[in-house]
């Protein structure tokens, strides 16, 4: 799983049926410092997320289309959590890979 | 899932049996302000998409999902043209 930001919502009428229904995330990973992890990506809601947010995003097709009631769908990506407060001990970690 | 547009197809006669019939399109993946971002990917069609046209596409074992129950070989596929996208602080 990963921290990420939800920055948008995608509007799509033309998809595969099994999209029918499930809100379209745009969603911008991030590391633990907050900074850009990588390109944004598209994930479909399982928790009721909104813009603003910070989730928790899985993106592995199984966990991504069972936790959005599809299964045997083309979904790779949901969020699955909102989160409410992350806690670090930075001192267990050595500092060149705190981040 | 990912944005993309569609930059060009490709044409193959001899490929697997399964891959008969569908549509592979060249696409360049995008970010969310339609910068261009990574190299260009081959990928098949499950939707109907047109040349030029703004999509998202599913990654993994996931983008065979549509032509079920066929078998079909990819790792990428077109699973909806997007319409719109809301951006926050863009409203």
């Amino acid at each position: 799983m990963l921290i990420a930001h939800v920055i948008g919502e995608l509007i799509s009428t033309h998809k595969h049926e099994s999209h029918a229904g499930r809100k379209a995330l745009i969603v911008q990973p991030l590391d633990l410092d907050g900074s850009k992890r990588g390109d944004a990506v598209i994930a479909f809601d399982a928790v009721d997320a909104g813009v603003g947010d910070r989730v928790l995003l899985v993106t592995e097709g199984f966990s991504a289309m069972t936790s959005v009631g599809r299964p045997e769908s083309p979904i790779d990506m949901a969020v699955v959590g909102v989160i409410d407060r992350i806690d670090l001990d930075l001192l267990a970690r050595p500092p060149a890979s705190r981040k | 899932m990912f944005l993309g547009r569609v930059v060009g197809t490709v044409v193959s006669t001899m490929k697997d049996a399964a891959l008969k019939g569908q549509r592979l399109l060249i696409v360049q993946p995008l970010k969310p302000d339609l910068t261009e971002t990574g190299k260009c990917i081959v990928m098949l069609d499950a939707v109907g998409v047109g040349p030029g046209e703004l999509i998202y596409w599913c990654r993994g074992k996931e983008s065979s999902f549509p032509f079920l129950p066929a078998e079909v070989p990819t790792d990428n596929t077109i699973v909806g043209v997007v319409d719109n996208i809301h951006l926050e602080g863009s409203r």
